[in-house]
């Protein structure tokens, strides 16, 4: 089975995700690394095939110009559409970030191919294939397995911080891979820089979270003051974000991010189920709450009763000294 | 102008999800169904649009049992003129793309110069079926829209990423939006508009009035859901209160870095 990898990069930056996706490649294709390719489209980013050469692809294609420096779907959808005719995949994969699940949905409609995304299981038989895989539905509340059906191109974005990367023998080879775009009617004028310094939501391993009970904008300090310790990226609950306590992107929950860390911990957030639809998978749950029967604490690893704003900052000492 | 809104009739966010023998379906006649939460900023940007052109007429479009009329009701009664079911009676494991297809074909027939939709349902969480439509349509889209000025034929439109980064664009009409949560305010509505929905035009029709045949719809059908499980019950975790709160937090730590393992 032959597997194009489309190795996501940010401002220059490979993403570890790729890696990931890279990984999952490596093992549906059977460890044959010849028939796994990757894919980095941007500019000036050839120098990131480096990073991803000894994770099982043979070649990884080079889409490198001026075209490419921002992402821009139609300009992106015409590289990944030519690379799938260059290697001819039997299945494209890419991670369920922002830039995965809108490009992948655009060029599966393009090439009729049947599309999962954010899968956060695999499913393979060494004689069939790649077979489709797991995803949450329903906030989480239900997991369902999907199957592709027909001979068409399969494609599939995976959740990222779920597949943990490994590296495979033999190295990749650069291949440079040029792409005409298209005229449309789509410009990028411009892309507004985030605040944040740290990894987003979605990608982070650790994630401190507050919630209504933070009571104000400046509160939330003591979360960012305690994640720069645990170098965690701080969240926020819908409630937080609605009373203005914190922006819109550091929402997690249903009409937030979904996020997939190691640890979580979640500072005077009650639990209700548009929150934990965003933070049920994460490896390892705890609650700082002064409520013993809120729901967080029915999903929680390990709770502490007690104020977040003594126990925050004492939990920040105490990471300190590891 | 004619504007078309994708409406999505999704289970209430706080329904209790009952499996079918063998986990091969879920139950849904004990569900309570709501607009699709991102639906509703999507209707709610229409109407500011129409706000600025009265002229436009909104038509909520939704694929699904007739029975969804009585929640595209609460969509005519917030503002939108007319709506139309597509009844997927037969077509209930239809793909995304197939779920688009069918669609687009409303929306030409509509000969529409706006689609908004919400940026995902909040049941499977994909993402496909706007951004796949304006695929279709040979139109450009932003999905995750936060930010939309219409100026005559185009547009400025913002788009939410990651690390509070956002993309700006400058696209060309027609085009297909997909809305977040932060684009702006859903009306509620009013007990007029209440009224005035009973009496706005609400057809049900088929694919195949569209010339669309559900068999070949269903033979270029690549995914399927094969199967449904509940999530695995997580075993208690541990509670630590009425202890000096130094001490329960180096326990909590301890057991992060020894039992966990994650720090």
């Amino acid at each position: 089975m032959r597997i194009l990898v489309l190795l996501e990069q940010r401002l220059g930056r490979l993403k570890a995700s790729a890696l990931e996706a890279l990984t999952i490649a490596a093992q549906l294709s059977n460890k044959q690394e010849a028939n796994v390719a990757g894919l980095i489209i941007g500019e000036g980013i050839s120098g990131l095939a480096a990073e991803c050469k000894d994770y099982g692809a043979s070649k990884i294609f080079c889409c490198d110009a001026r075209e490419f420096a921002h992402y821009q779907v139609l300009n992106y959808s015409a590289a990944l559409s030519a690379a799938i005719r260059e290697f001819s995949p039997d299945c494209v994969l890419g991670m369920a970030s922002p830039l995965g699940r809108d490009l992948f949905a655009r060029v599966a409609a393009r090439l009729d191919a049947g599309l999962l995304s954010d899968l956060i299981a695999v499913d393979h038989e060494p004689q069939q294939g790649f077979l489709g895989g797991k995803k949450p539905l329903y906030a989480g509340k239900v997991i369902a397995t999907l199957r592709f059906q027909g001979d068409g191109l399969k494609m599939a974005t995976l959740r990222p911080n779920v597949f943990p990367p490994q590296q495979s023998p033999g190295a990749a080879t650069l291949v440079p891979f040029n792409c005409a775009v298209p005229a449309s009617g789509l410009k990028v004028r411009e892309v507004k820089k985030g605040q944040s310094t740290t990894l987003d939501l979605t990608e982070a391993s650790r994630i401190i979270s507050g919630g209504r009970a933070l009571g104000s904008k400046e509160n939330f300090s003591i979360l960012f003051d305690c994640a720069k310790v645990l170098h965690a990226t701080v969240g926020a609950s819908r409630a937080a974000v609605d009373s203005g306590y914190a922006s819109h992107d550091m929402q997690v929950g249903q009409t937030g991010k979904t996020v997939n860390p190691s640890l979580y911990i979640a500072c005077g957030i009650s639990g209700s189920i548009q929150h934990m639809a965003g933070m049920r998978t994460a490896k390892t749950i705890v609650a700082v709450n002064t409520d013993v029967e809120a729901p967080i604490v029915a999903i929680a690893d390990y709770t502490i009763v007690g104020d977040l704003f003594k126990v925050v900052p004492l939990l920040e000492k105490r990471l300190a000294e590891y | 102008m004619k504007i078309v809104v994708l409406v999505k009739q999704t289970a209430d966010t706080e329904a209790t999800i009952v499996l079918g023998e063998g986990g091969k379906a879920i139950v849904q006649s004990n569900l309570k169904f709501i607009i699709n939460p991102y639906d509703e900023y999507a209707i709610e940007e229409a109407l500011l649009v129409k706000q600025a052109h009265p002229e436009a007429e909104i038509v909520a479009i939704s694929f699904a049992k007739p029975s969804a009329k009585e929640t595209l009701l609460k969509a005519l009664a917030m503002g939108v003129d007319r709506g139309l079911v597509i009844d997927d009676s037969g077509l209930e494991n239809l793909d995304s793309l197939g779920t688009a297809k069918i669609l687009t074909a409303a929306i030409k027939a509509e000969n529409a110069d706006l689609v908004f939709c919400g940026k995902a349902g909040i049941d499977d969480d994909n993402m496909h079926v706007g951004v796949m439509a304006a695929e279709l349509l040979s139109w450009p889209h932003v999905n995750v829209l936060i930010k939309l000025q219409v100026q005559g034929k185009t547009a400025i439109a913002e788009r939410e990423v990651e690390n509070g980064e956002i993309e700006v664009y400058e696209i060309s009409l027609p085009a297909v939006f997909g809305a977040h949560k932060a684009l702006n305010n859903p009306r509620y509505a009013s007990l007029p508009g209440i009224m005035k929905a009973k009496k706005k035009p609400l057809e049900v029709k088929t694919p195949g009035d569209f010339g669309l045949k559900s068999e070949q719809l269903l033979s270029n059908s690549r995914v399927f859901i094969a199967h449904y499980e509940l999530p695995p019950k997580k075993a208690p975790g541990k509670i630590f209160k009425d202890e000096p709160l130094e001490v329960m937090v180096d326990k909590v730590v301890t057991l992060l870095r020894s039992e966990a393992k994650v720090i």
